[in-house]
């Protein structure tokens, strides 16, 4: 799960990491004299909380100079679409801006805190050069950017921070600061149960004050059940849709096509989706019904595939293991009964007593195709949906 | 010959009555042996499923002399299993449990390469994935047996379960039978990586030919490619999901997510093939392919 800008910051601030003043957000522009107030002498920055990188670019970050040009900036900034090289080009509703007292900057540090994969170790990312989007930098100059693994129970040792404040060149004066800092990022990092953390850019003022200036933390959902102030908060970026399949037990995403897809295993629902596209289909959505892949469990995922009103077409791909295939036969049945489905429906039943399954989908009296393998089940999709894209 | 487990395998199971472990242990315990102990805080002493259950790991080990470990404990005692199995000298321990906090496989794994350093034989396995099995002789997770053919020439190792068995199901239709087939997890961080196992499999006689289920997310997929340039002399087939897959969004496994431009499905496919690797397009394909292949190399 993805926090905003003012919550990552308002976590910083708890942790006694420097961020510049704030006014707060505002739902309304109406709220704007009061924020620039608390946020003190301007200059100020005004930044659309939106879930996407780029705001700077999409016309999501200003500054205003004036009470009259951050109310007019105000005014513009609530409620536009901002759109970005990462909201896709039907952009994201700015429905909250943050007001912060603009900072002088004579120096732009790139630093984050990721789970590396690779090692299975915490590791900084760090760049003396700031403010740049660090996937660019790692294609264009690698050498630029240094990694430093931290230890996932003891979190940053002070001379690993003092390493990476000489190797990013930071004021001598100022390399204890430096490390206190880094060693509370790393702290935020483990206590929150974070897979990123941050800083882009990490300023050095014209007094050498280091300030993080913008703040971004990505939580791990798995970690949820110690995580009790971010358990209560909702995801903004998943749909209506999905989170009603998230609190049935139901994996699902929605996506742009037309053929509905119901699939037992994650690994087997991209390969579905995969399989739709190579027969020239669109998939509407990646669903996972988890092993059990019951009566119930099917009809909630029937109901949720049709609720999207571009779905067309509807194919059940179950691979019975454990779970035999004449119980989710029967499981299809009943839902599709339930559900009064209309629409075509193509089922490929495959695995432990597949004869038996398939024989009471023919005796359903259903309207429905049956396939023998992943590829006819999806031509026949295509097929039925209107033929491929 | 076979990686992993074979018919002489001891297994503890972790969490073995609960009802995900209860119910999976039978299935095991009917597929073969392998299973000799349990072990659940609390419940030590008693019998489940005809073997006998311990408070510890450790207890297990000595009474039984136990060298694998199946894990189905909930993920809020995962780790601490993971752990105590890597503590009483568990050689495999074999994770099951989906929704293991990463920070908590972060800790897990600096223990067992801090074991390793040390000279500790262990490996593990998973989290979040179907477990292994040794066609034929022994099954230590939640696939289902029957779908495998003992005794033949091709290793599977896969990130996902269900794409795993459709492919042995593919490969066992046409007669062709598994080596051993390996489920490393849908995870971020995994105990063993597909380059991990085509070592095992590379040493392995019994194995012939790999098939290699990867998917989106991480890396693991080109360093196996840079793996089997280097240090494989068995032909490798692979099937790559996600094609379709929109990027910043988990596609139900944690670790199935195109991040900041990395993990990609094109960036792993052109990996796969520069060092000639076969890689399937169509996953109703892979049985067909490997079949073709095998018995072109067997008629040359």
């Amino acid at each position: 799960m993805k926090l905003l800008e003012y919550e990552s910051k308002d976590i910083f601030r708890a942790y006694g990491i420097p961020v510049p003043p704030t006014g707060g957000v505002i739902k309304d522009a109406g709220k704007l004299p009061n924020a620039i107030k608390k946020a003190g002498k301007g200059p100020w920055v005004l930044k659309a909380q939106v879930l996407a990188g780029g705001r700077g670019k999409g016309g999501g970050v200003k500054l205003a100079k004036t009470p009259k040009d951050a109310r007019e900036i105000a005014k513009k900034m609530v409620g536009m679409t901002l759109i970005t090289h990462q909201t896709g080009p039907e952009g994201l509703l700015v429905k909250e801006v943050l007001v912060d007292k603009a900072s002088d900057i004579s120096r732009e540090i790139y630093f984050s805190i990721v789970m590396d994969r690779k090692s299975g170790k915490p590791t900084i990312i760090a760049s003396a050069e700031g403010g740049v989007e660090i996937e660019v930098l790692a294609k264009e100059r690698p050498s630029a950017i240094l990694k430093m693994p931290v230890d996932p129970d003891r979190g940053l040792e002070a001379y690993q921070g003092r390493r990476l404040a000489y190797a990013l060149d930071i004021p001598n004066d100022r390399v204890l600061d430096f490390v206190k800092m880094a060693t509370k990022l790393v702290k935020v990092f483990l206590d929150l149960d974070a897979s990123l953390v941050e800083v882009n850019p990490l300023i050095i003022t014209p007094k050498n004050e280091l300030i993080a200036l913008d703040a971004k933390i990505v939580t791990d959902d798995n970690a949820l059940f110690r995580q009790e102030s971010l358990a209560e908060r909702r995801d903004p970026e998943i749909t209506a849709l999905e989170r009603e399949a998230k609190e049935v037990g139901l994996s699902y995403i929605a996506l742009d096509g037309n053929i509905g897809c119901m699939v037992n295993g994650a690994g087997l629902a991209m390969g579905t989706m995969d399989t739709v596209s190579l027969a020239g289909g669109s998939p509407a959505n990646f669903l996972d019904v988890g092993g059990g892949a019951n009566e119930e469990q099917v009809t909630r995922a029937l109901q949720i595939i049709l609720k999207d009103k571009k779905v067309t077409a509807v194919l059940v791909n179950i691979f019975g293991g454990i779970m035999r295939c004449d119980t989710i036969a029967k499981g299809v049945i009943a839902a599709a009964k339930k559900v009064k489905l209309k629409l075509p429906l193509i089922v490929r039943l495959e695995g432990t007593n597949v004869k038996e399954g398939k024989a009471l989908l023919r005796k359903s009296g259903l309207a429905m195709e049956q396939a023998d393998s992943l590829w006819e089940a999806a031509q026949k999709a295509v097929a039925a949906a209107g033929g491929a894209r | 010959m076979s990686i992993l487990l074979n018919k002489k395998s001891r297994i503890v199971v972790q969490g073995i009555t609960g009802s995900a472990g209860s119910f999976h242990s039978e299935q095991c315990l009917k597929y073969g042996k392998g299973i000799v102990a349990g072990a659940t805080p609390g419940k030590g002493g008693k019998k489940h499923l005809g073997v006998p259950v311990f408070n510890t790991v450790h207890d297990a080990v000595s009474a039984e002399a136990v060298d694998a470990s199946l894990i189905f404990v909930p993920p809020p005692f995962a780790a601490d299993a993971m752990l105590e199995a890597a503590d009483a000298g568990v050689k495999l321990i074999i994770t099951i449990t989906e929704g293991i906090p990463v920070l908590d496989m972060a800790r897990v794994k600096k223990d067992i390469e801090r074991r390793r350093a040390l000279g500790q034989e262990i490996r593990l396995v998973g989290p979040n994935c179907p477990g292994v099995i040794t066609p034929g002789e022994v099954k230590a997770g939640i696939m289902p047996g029957y779908i495998h053919k003992g005794g033949g020439p091709v290793g599977l190792v896969s990130r996902s379960g269900t794409l795993t068995y459709e492919a042995v199901w593919q490969l066992t239709q046409r007669g062709i039978g598994q080596s051993t087939v390996v489920g490393i997890g849908g995870d971020p961080i995994a105990g063993s990586t597909h380059t991990d196992i085509l070592r095992l499999f590379e040493q392995d006689d019994a194995t012939k030919a790999v098939v290699l289920i990867g998917e989106i997310g991480g890396s693991a997929e080109e360093e196996a490619a840079d793996f089997y340039k280097r240090h494989m002399s068995k032909p490798v087939y692979a099937f790559i999901a996600g094609k379709t897959a929109p990027p910043g969004r988990r596609m139900g496994h944690a670790g199935a997510i195109i991040e900041g431009g990395s993990g990609g499905h094109a960036d792993k496919i052109a990996a796969l093939k520069q060092v000639g690797i076969h890689v399937v397009d169509n996953l109703s394909e892979i049985g067909e392919t490997v079949a073709r292949t095998i018995s072109a190399a067997q008629t040359a």
